[in-house]
């Protein structure tokens, strides 16, 4: 083989950008799996009440420094009670949180499985049966 | 033109250095902001300069299956697992006299001169002859110590006083180096050598998992509360009142009436504090300085 | 540098290679651990601490005693010791390194390591302990790497690296009191608390690791053409054995403490180690350590008076025995007497003995094995430099 030649790094780098352009091409028919959406029936929302802890919106992006500070604030500070909007709610995820989003294969497990997440809240914290 | 490796490296390390150092100072900034955001709040009457909650056990009415009703009242609504009858890990066999080494127990009964080591055993024995009921045994548990030695050397403050004078633990913060439980002077502490959930729904040992309280993961070392997730159910009582009956810990619930007494020991016109007014009382180990807030009639 | 490491002779790369698969065994043993829990090991509620600390607080003496080495040499001038000088630093280096991965051992959380430096707690001797043996690591990296590059270029070292010679020295000595504090300021272990703890600790530590130097030291002479010289081996035996009787005669006097004040809690962990112990009303008599107790005394007396013999010193091959089982000897004392014993009795005056089990073994080799492949690494490297030089 001649190695002074270019046409050997030139395969190279064309392998190369081909192997990682392969998830973007296996994909290019559609079969990107969308983003699936967490489900919450009407039962749930009746149960407690319409409105989560904090808008939806927020929550999305933000449920996870929620609950870190919550626990911070219950743990530490025994601050078991949550001010916002005036509601005086109970800080705890199994009480207030599972009451309404009691079906956690179908609200949490759907964007943290898509995600690959793996929260490890579950291996202490129980998950309640579902009862809706 | 050419950089040899070896000014490379050095230039590309101190760039990482750079890198690490300001990553690592945004973050312990980000940690600072959110503690000090995370004790915000209002402040009820139950801060820290008002509530110490203590227990006073009158061994004289509590046998041994008293104090082992109590240990299972505790035990299973706190989800402790039960190790006694558990092969230890890479072992088919339980040994001989069960399982201890894997052993986890927040209250438990224990002879005199165990829990009382300082009192030679013929003191304890005339002591307590007029006084322990059958079995000659008083329960032992997590002291509470207003000045703990655990929490002075947990390096990550993971178990710490709370608010109400209890010798907390945050488990999401526990590294499991153990050192807890080299200092404490009581040995009040266990640890979780391995995974508690049996399965789902059960703790090895068989208990099933109550819902209402966490388990523990492998790896942190627990003891008891003193029931703080019953405390604060509700508000602090006001001077000279009970905890209400949801607030009581399990331990002073199963117990025989009257056997031990749960209050704020700040409270001078709280129950325990009549007692102690009015009985003879022990602590244990007080040469250790821990200034213990479970305290014994003998 | 480092390449120098990657070559060398057959018996060199069998050797590396024979590390090699004792730290597989170790990392597949640790595995089974990290997967299951420290159940796995032999640790109870009783005796929460166990090998793992046992090696950790006995290597910290070891990498402490490099100071041994850097003090007469930087303070004091003593040029004999120039050329062992960075064979004690490299030493440190391995030791502290060894020490950290015990830790992580045995760690409930390892991966939660990292809590200790984002929850900073100044009133736990933990804490300080994780930053002094860090910057002792990294002080005595700088040091020795400094200090072979300067030899590979035939050149004196930096000015700028004194200052950090010069903290390396009382740094030293802080790790392996910050090391004795984790186990002195525990009121409820009563073998523990006592004020000689410290001392103790930095006595054995100046005689164990100037002992593993000698050693090492021998073997570099018979597999390199690397000589640390008559002088400075002589010399370091002197050091040796004057802590090691130290260390004994601070041995003997917590006995007095312990049996002529009779007091219960001193004296029932020198009870159990050296001739047994029974639980308050029963028959049965625990004495499993017994016997390992008394070898290390035997070891450590007999090193003592092997070493005072002048013609110890001049035999090498005496000398390595005599410090090979000083070693061992301290190796038992500090590791297995101290901090098994201090577990036993328990707090509620319980006996419940401690056996490693065979993962807790292998791990420990394991992480014993990456100790030495570091020292071996960081030797090759000085020993090529210095054999390079030796040959222009």
């Amino acid at each position: 083989m001649n190695f002074t030649s270019k046409a050997l790094p030139l395969t190279m780098v064309v392998i190369f950008v081909a192997v990682m352009l392969a998830p973007v091409w296996m994909n290019r028919s559609g079969g990107m799996v969308k983003a699936p959406k967490p489900e919450i029936t009407e039962a749930q929302k009746a149960a407690f009440g319409t409105e989560c802890v904090r808008p939806a919106s927020w929550m999305r992006a933000n449920h996870m420094q929620l609950l870190n500070t919550w626990r911070d604030e219950v743990v530490r500070d025994s601050l078991r009670e949550d001010d916002y909007n005036d509601r005086h709610i109970d800080k705890s995820l199994t009480r207030t949180c599972l009451k309404c989003h009691d079906n956690k294969k179908n609200f949490c497990d759907r964007c943290h499985t898509y995600a690959s997440v793996k929260p490890y809240c579950w291996t202490c914290h129980v998950v309640p049966k579902e009862k809706i | 033109m050419g950089i040899n490796r070896r000014d490379f490296l050095k230039g590309f390390g101190g760039l990482c250095a750079v890198a690490g150092m300001s990553a690592s100072s945004g973050l312990l900034a980000v940690q600072g902001a959110e503690a000090s955001s995370g004790s915000q709040g209002e402040e009820k009457s139950s801060d820290k300069s008002t509530v110490r909650w203590g227990m006073l056990i009158d061994t004289r009415k509590m046998s041994e299956a008293d104090i082992k009703k109590c240990a299972e009242a505790c035990h299973s609504n706190h989800n402790v697992p039960d190790y006694s009858n558990v092969p230890q890990l890479g072992h088919t066999e339980v040994p001989e006299g069960g399982n201890v080494k894997d052993e986890i127990k927040w209250i438990w009964p224990a002879k005199p001169y165990q829990a009382f080591p300082s009192m030679s055993t013929s003191q304890a024995s005339t002591q307590f002859e007029h006084g322990v009921k059958s079995g000659e045994v008083v329960a032992v548990l997590c002291n509470h110590c207003e000045n703990p030695p655990c929490v002075r050397v947990c390096p990550t403050k993971a178990t710490f006083k709370n608010k109400q004078g209890i010798t907390m633990m945050d488990m999401h913060r526990c590294i499991g180096c153990r050192f807890c439980m080299a200092g404490c002077p009581y040995g009040a502490r266990s640890f979780n050598w391995r995974e508690p959930r049996m399965d789902k729904n059960t703790l090895w040992g068989g208990r099933p998992i109550t819902a209402e309280y966490p388990t523990r993961e492998r790896g942190v070392v627990e003891k008891c509360l003193f029931c703080h997730e019953r405390i604060e159910k509700s508000g602090v009582p006001a001077s000279g009142q009970d905890l209400l009956p949801e607030q009581v810990p399990f331990c002073v619930k199963a117990a025989p009436a009257g056997a031990i007494v749960f209050g704020n020991l700040k409270d001078p016109n709280s129950r325990i504090r009549e007692a102690l007014r009015a009985n003879h009382t022990v602590v244990r180990k007080s040469e250790a300085g821990t200034n213990p807030s479970v305290f014994y009639i003998i | 540098m480092i390449e120098r490491a990657l070559t060398g002779s057959k018996k060199y790369l069998m050797w590396q290679g024979f590390l090699t698969l004792l730290v597989l065994m170790g990392v597949y043993a640790y595995s089974q651990q990290y997967m299951n829990g420290l159940g796995a090991t032999g640790m109870s509620r009783d005796i929460s601490w166990g090998v793992y600390i046992a090696q950790f607080t006995f290597l910290v003496g070891v990498a402490a005693s490099a100071v041994m080495l850097v003090l007469p040499y930087y303070m004091h001038n003593f040029k004999d010791f120039g050329r062992i000088v960075v064979l004690g630093e490299f030493l440190a280096v391995a030791a502290v390194s060894m020490c950290l991965l015990f830790i992580l051992a045995d760690m409930g959380k390892p991966m939660r390591a990292v809590n200790v430096i984002l929850y900073p707690t100044p009133n736990s001797v933990l804490f300080w302990d994780m930053i002094v043996l860090n910057v002792y690591l990294l002080l005595n990296l700088l040091c020795g790497m400094v200090a072979m590059e300067s030899e590979r270029k035939d050149m004196p070292p930096p000015k700028w690296i004194k200052p950090f010679i010069w903290v390396s020295i009382p740094w030293a000595v802080s790790i392996h009191t910050v090391t004795a504090f984790l186990y002195a300021g525990l009121p409820g272990r009563h073998f523990w608390l006592t004020a000689i703890m410290a001392p103790r600790f930095l006595a054995s530590a100046f005689a164990g690791g100037p002992a593993l130097l000698i050693i090492l030291a021998l073997i570099l002479r018979k597999v390199t053409k690397f000589d640390a010289g008559d002088v400075a081996i002589r010399k370091l035996a002197t050091i040796t054995t004057y802590a090691a009787i130290i260390n004994v005669f601070f041995v003997l006097l917590e006995f007095f403490t312990a049996y002529y004040s009779n007091v219960p809690g001193h004296a029932h962990t020198l009870d159990y180690l050296f001739f047994g112990l029974q639980e308050h009303g029963s028959d049965v008599v625990y004495n499993s350590l017994v016997p390992w107790m008394w070898t290390s005394a035997v070891f450590n007396i007999g090193a003592i008076l092997l070493l005072l013999t002048p013609s110890t010193r001049e035999k090498m091959g005496r000398l390595a025995f005599a410090c090979t089982i000083l070693f061992v000897g301290l190796w038992i004392d500090k590791g297995i007497g101290l901090v098994i014993g201090g577990f036993i009795p328990n707090p509620l005056e319980q006996i419940r003995e401690y056996t490693p089990t065979a993962i807790e073994i292998m791990v420990t080799i394991g992480i014993w094995a990456i100790g030495f492949q570091i020292l071996t690494t960081l030797y090759k490297v000085a020993v090529s430099i210095k054999e390079e030089k030796e040959a222009a």
